[in-house]
């Protein structure tokens, strides 16, 4: 096998496999963001406590109810998303028409709620939730070991991102919700419920992003931060990707986190802050973002 | 579809006649009046206390010259307010200098930082300049992290002496410290004042309202943008300086993101776009966060759904109603 500047092999794919593990919740977060922002013209703030709650959820279920990991992935992200869909008809929906910065308001006020609840009722201490007996273990690879639950994780997030942008772009509904992004006084003249469809839209975001929450809990330890952190780096992402197309921000997702697994192998100081780095000179070369449309 | 590009803040009240009358008049005596009773505080109310909400109204100001008056949503104005506190108390601490010194230069850092960062963010507008911001600002939070010489990690730096202003008037008295802060206070919101006023801050104003028409009417507005950007970090930065010293510490908490939450909420209480706005928020957000100081996440609760409230059903925030109720700007 090679060795690249007295990196051993094992480890350099090892801390790349991890990146992309990252990078697969960048590209679902990030793609959630894009979905809302398309219809609902908001930034939404409260993603990454929504994201806290999939994976609180998951763990809820598991301690005081016996639910397992396959059924919680199921119904964590449904329970959030009917979550979702309340929060946009209750709050969100009553400041469409306003200046967008007030969506930014608004769930940002959403996320301290939600995060200062949990923390107020569970401390700020990780909680542990294991990783499902199914999915224990791995498998050597001669160049690596693979842990299967990773291995998962890095498929799942590919299929469902993928199966998000087939839906958009690929299919009937998927038309309509595009149709109403460009023109949602006409859609509703065809006899289609906007107000409804914006509704789902945000349920289907936020699940999506409750889904990586699941993902995430037997990764990372389940806390009440853990989305607000993850968040920001996700807006460094759609800042570089740009939100104007679905693959774009798949890509940019998986690519940035095998740059941040690379950075942590020849430069562990600087893996925190690789991210913002590459935005700061995205936004000096191309301030619309790699797949952004200039405004 | 209705216009989601429409301006942030007040414009409802301009359009009054009466608000016609030059709003500046009233303004001054509301700031002669504020001089008056902040120089009596001291004697009614804990003067630390009241030192720790004039430094956060100041902060809050700040943050409201570059939101209300210009319409950029910084979402990391906690980077130039901790970087300042951080450059000050260290230079306090250790380098042989009087505390105005050190506010100086916590104050100078914040500007340059604001400089940098300002050239950076004023590529993109509205929601992108927010994410822009909040990254930019995470980034000093991970320097911070990652320099424990400079920060001392999560300690942070304690036991910051007070010193001698000008090397004469010792700042381990309260009430000579306070006058000090009053006199900070006074300064920077006078600087506001005149900024938005001045011909430069109607300037500003048009870029909020409409960008392009002030682009056609020749001006650079990148240029104004920048210039407010930077004025507005750098009180952000004298205010973080001189809780540095008022308080003796600079912490990660002063460059941590819910940091720069609070001038935001402060902003969104008091009235966006009005001059003194800020300051009446940060008073009650501050007496707020006094009282529930033993309830731990709670008070992270009810910030956010002050929020939530604020946006749905405040908008004009405290005096802003009150300013369309007497029909003045204030």
């Amino acid at each position: 096998m090679f060795e690249l500047i007295g990196i051993p092999p094992q480890a350099l794919l090892g801390q790349l496999f991890l990146g992309l593990i990252n990078g697969s919740f960048y590209a679902t977060l990030s793609l959630g963001l894009a979905v809302i922002f398309g219809l609902l013209h908001i930034i939404n703030f409260a993603h990454g406590a929504f994201y806290m709650l999939g994976a609180f959820a998951a763990w809820f279920g598991l301690t005081h109810f016996g639910i397992g990991y396959w059924s919680a992935l199921v119904l964590a992200p449904l329970i959030v998303g009917a979550a979702g869909i309340a929060v946009e008809r209750l709050l969100i929906a009553r400041i469409s028409g306003l200046n967008v910065l007030y969506g930014l308001l608004l769930t940002f006020g959403l996320a301290l709620v939600v995060q200062g609840l949990v923390r107020n009722f569970y401390g700020s201490s990780g909680l542990r939730y294991p990783v499902p007996a199914d999915l224990a273990g791995g498998k050597n690879l001669g160049f690596m070991f693979l842990p299967w639950y990773r291995g998962w994780v890095l498929a799942i997030s590919v299929v469902v991102c993928l199966t998000t942008w087939f839906v958009i772009e690929r299919t009937r509904i998927g038309s309509t919700l595009r149709a109403a992004q460009e023109n949602p006084g006409l859609v509703e003249a065809f006899g289609i419920n906007v107000p409804r469809l914006v509704s789902l839209t945000y349920g289907v975001g936020v699940a999506l992003a409750a889904f990586a929450g699941v993902l995430a809990a037997p990764i990372y330890s389940v806390q009440p931060e853990m989305g607000a952190d993850l968040l920001i780096v996700v807006f460094a992402v759609v800042v570089i990707g740009g939100m104007g197309s679905i693959l774009g921000s798949i890509l940019t997702g998986l690519g940035l986190g095998l740059i941040e697994g690379l950075t942590k192998v020849f430069y562990p100081e600087a893996s925190n802050v690789v991210i913002f780095v590459i935005m700061v000179v995205v936004l000096m070369i191309k301030p619309e973002g790699l797949f952004g449309s200039a405004q | 579809m209705t216009d989601t590009s429409a301006p942030i803040g007040l414009t409802a009240a301009r359009a009054t006649p009466a608000a016609e009358r030059d709003p500046k008049q009233l303004q001054r005596w509301i700031f002669v009046g504020l001089f008056l009773f902040l120089c009596a505080a001291p004697w009614f109310a804990y003067p630390i206390f009241v030192m720790k909400i004039l430094c956060f109204a100041l902060f809050a100001s700040a943050f409201n010259l570059l939101f209300g008056y210009v319409g950029l949503l910084s979402f990391g104005h906690a980077a130039y307010f901790g970087m300042a506190s951080y450059v000050a108390a260290y230079t306090a601490k250790f380098w042989p200098v009087t505390p105005e010194i050190a506010i100086l230069l916590g104050t100078a850092t914040a500007t340059l930082m604001g400089l940098v960062f300002g050239a950076i963010a004023i590529r993109r507008q509205g929601i992108y300049f927010a994410m822009i911001t909040l990254a930019l600002a995470q980034l000093v939070y991970f320097f911070a992290i990652q320099t424990p010489k400079f920060t001392h990690g999560e300690d942070g730096l304690q036991g910051v002496p007070r010193g001698y202003l000008f090397g004469i008037f010792d700042l381990a008295n309260d009430m000579t410290l306070y006058a000090m802060v009053l006199a900070i206070f006074m300064g920077g919101m006078l600087l506001i004042h005149r900024v938005i006023h001045s011909p430069f801050g109607q300037i500003l104003q048009a870029i909020r309202d409409n960008e392009p028409r002030a682009i056609s009417l020749g001006y650079r507005t990148q240029r104004y943008k920048l210039l407010g950007l930077v004025l507005s970090a750098g009180i952000a930065g004298l205010a973080g300086a001189t809780k540095a010293i008022v308080f003796q510490v600079a912490t990660l908490v002063d460059v941590h993101w819910s940091m720069s939450g609070e001038p935001i909420l402060m902003t969104l209480v008091g009235g966006m776009g009005t001059i003194f706005g800020p300051m009446v928020g940060a008073a009650v957000i501050g007496v707020m966060q006094n009282y529930m100081q033993g309830l731990g996440s709670w008070l992270t609760v009810t910030q956010g759904l002050i929020f939530i409230f604020c946006v749905l059903a405040f908008r004009a925030g405290i005096v802003g109603t009150i300013g369309r109720l007497i029909r003045r700007d204030i």
